[in-house]
């Protein structure tokens, strides 16, 4: 009785609270938790989609690891060298960018945002129809047309075919698109910045515009500057298709394009070994997990 | 007018209440939201300048000046030829969306357009039509999607926003803890799980498997659940004490006052649906139930579209239908999504 009397004390105190939870609570475990739960069981399984998931232990990591030489070969490094110079890179270019447009009266700040923000409103997907056209391969292409009439080149280049040259292009595309949420969030914040602090700054004897961006600007603005990092972590890891997109086949050209991401569809989609697969999709996540945590520790605010 | 001013308006107005109204006793609750006046730290949308103040304001350098001044040359020169650069994809589909079949064929091939027609959209709707589902049924289910998907993400997303920002309950730190960290979860490494899920749901082949997956979105929760905590816990505690409940505070005070971060969800829920091709080619068989950017997906995969001189005008025209409502709608939005990510910050 008494437990009933308790269970009903606290329906009234907080249950509204969970009923206010509740629809996105399940939505949020239906498909965030219980898929991420999956593919880490899955991992440890081999599985074809027609029989059912028979338990191999950490196999498929092993293999991973020391027999899948496309993946060690191509994958990771190409994997790397595009999250370095998107992530960090894109990251830097967009708060250097938010930063200068901060310095710019209100109308012209608001059109010149707004033109840089639009690209991400683009998809990745949908635009490789606007990038196909651009990049052609034969001299009807609009950017071998242009470089043929400069005398840059003597004839055409396949750019989304040649091994060398699709990765710039993924790269370039995905950093063009990539002044997105992050971005919008740091130009608010250093919007935010009371205007006092640089006027102080000045009396204790900072000078140059780029002291006052490290003591001043960045420190001031931890918050945005890790809402940025994450969203752009995040952004650079989602970007993943873009080569495949672009390259309209998977695998890529000569592996050229191919990510991490590439790498668990090749596997999950087109050969069915959804196990694999899965363990792939576990190193991609540790990976993000992994980057997350050190932009943390760059951004961490004292009293949070 | 900026909802502060309407507001400070609103309660000057009603603030000498009459005797009888500030008689003791029970009193049935009004959506009066506007009694309490908000102190000045609350009022969260940016107070405007006023228009003239902009040209002889007193800062003209340094960070949000109030005008033109010498000093920004150099940024204006930096920023220039990376917004035109930013630009000329656009300007790209734009222009070759419009351009007739002789420009298309025209070699060397030209960027601008000259002779502008509508041509392109009118062979999209009607010549393009081939796998027997007309392109304007890839547009009517895009539309049916991405309007129920925004409005449900931002009625589920408000709901549990209000409930990690304002109520007291057991689990709140831990539950507002986990979104968080689900703030770095990237939806494409799951592919595979959430696509069993979904067959096993039996949502395969339907609407809902549009939907449904783009309702759970943490970063929208975050940024409504940060915005709500600037709602003072008073004007909350003042109508509880007048007698609302738990869903007319909700409805009537917090929504109102957190509507640009509910125009920011608005918007990105808006661009994850409208623009994905994703959830049509994974969870979807019957063509008809298809989305239109799955629709531009096939003109850029397909060797007959886009690569195909012929091609590229449709598939342009097809690729403006998709960008220009992204833009109309955020350049609507845009200054309540600006005061909303003002407070994105996010405590390491």
């Amino acid at each position: 009785m008494s437990m009933l009397n308790r269970f009903r004390a606290w329906l009234v105190r907080e249950g509204n609270a969970y009923a206010f939870v509740s629809p996105y609570a399940l939505l949020f475990v239906v498909f965030i938790v219980i898929p991420v739960v999956a593919a880490a069981l899955l991992s440890l399984t081999y599985f074809d989609t027609i029989q059912f998931p028979r338990f191999v232990g950490l196999r498929n990591y092993i293999t991973l690891l020391t027999q899948d030489d496309i993946f060690m070969k191509y994958v990771l490094p190409n994997t790397i060298e595009f999250a370095v110079i998107v992530g960090p890179g894109g990251y830097a270019l967009a708060f250097l960018l938010a930063w200068m447009l901060a310095q710019l009266p209100r109308l012209p700040r608001t059109v010149l945002a707004l033109i840089l923000y639009s690209p991400s409103m683009t998809s990745a997907v949908t635009m490789a129809v606007v990038w196909q056209t651009l990049f052609s391969g034969d001299q009807n292409g609009y950017l071998n047309s242009f470089l043929l009439s400069l005398g840059i080149i003597q004839e055409p280049i396949q750019w989304l075919q040649s091994p060398q040259f699709l990765m710039p292009i993924m790269i370039i595309v995905t950093l063009w698109s990539s002044m997105g949420v992050g971005f919008l969030a740091m130009l608010a914040g250093i919007l935010e910045i009371n205007p006092e602090l640089y006027e102080a700054a000045a009396i204790d004897g900072i000078s140059s515009r780029w002291q006052e961006i490290f003591y001043i600007t960045i420190p001031s603005m931890k918050p945005q500057m890790l809402f940025g990092a994450v969203m752009s972590i995040v952004g650079t890891f989602q970007a993943g298709s873009i080569g495949v997109a672009l390259s309209g086949s998977n695998p890529t050209p000569r592996y050229a394009g191919q990510l991490i991401v590439n790498h668990i569809e090749d596997y999950g989609f087109l050969r069915y070994e959804m196990g694999y697969a899965a363990a792939v999709s576990v190193v991609l996540l540790l990976m993000v997990l992994f980057f997350t945590r050190l932009a943390n520790r760059l951004f961490r605010t004292e009293e949070g | 007018m900026e909802w502060s001013e309407k507001r400070a308006e609103e309660s000057a107005r009603i603030q000498p209440r009459s005797e009888a109204e500030r008689r003791p006793g029970p009193i049935k609750w009004r959506p009066v939201s506007s009694r309490v006046s908000l102190p000045a730290s609350v009022q969260t949308a940016p107070t405007k300048r006023k228009w003239l103040g902009r040209w002889y304001g007193l800062r003209g350098s340094g960070i949000n000046p109030a005008g033109f001044h010498p000093s920004q040359i150099p940024f204006y020169l930096i920023l220039t030829p990376v917004v035109a650069f930013m630009l000329l994809p656009i300007i790209f589909i734009f222009s070759t969306a419009f351009k007739p079949a002789e420009e298309l064929f025209v070699y060397p091939p030209r960027f601008f357009v000259v002779n502008p027609t509508l041509k392109n959209f009118r062979d999209l709707f009607t010549l393009m039509s081939t796998s027997d589902v007309p392109v304007s049924r890839y547009l009517f289910n895009s539309i049916v999607v991405t309007v129920i998907s925004v409005a449900a993400s931002i009625l589920v997303s408000s709901l549990a926003a209000y409930a990690l920002s304002k109520k007291r309950f057991g689990l709140k730190q831990t539950l507002f803890a986990i979104n968080t960290v689900a703030l770095m979860f990237v939806p494409i490494a799951v592919t595979i799980p959430r696509f069993l899920i979904i067959a096993r749901l039996g949502l395969i082949d339907s609407f809902w498997a549009h939907i449904l997956p783009s309702l759970a979105m943490p970063v929208g929760v975050f940024l409504l659940k940060q915005f709500m905590d600037t709602v003072p816990n008073e004007v909350i505690e003042a109508a509880q004490i007048d007698g609302a409940s738990d869903l007319q505070i909700y409805w009537h005070i917090v929504l109102p006052i957190v509507r640009p971060a509910i125009a920011t969800i608005a918007i990105l829920t808006f661009q994850a649906t409208w623009n994905n091709a994703d959830t049509s080619a994974m969870y979807i068989n019957i063509e008809s139930l298809k989305t239109f950017a799955f629709y531009l997906s096939t003109l850029a995969t397909t060797t007959s579209g886009a690569n195909v001189v012929a091609g590229q005008g449709v598939a342009a025209a097809a690729a403006l239908i998709m960008f220009l409502p992204n833009l109309i709608i955020f350049m609507i939005l845009q200054s309540q999504v600006m005061s909303t990510m003002s407070h994105s910050g996010l405590k390491g």
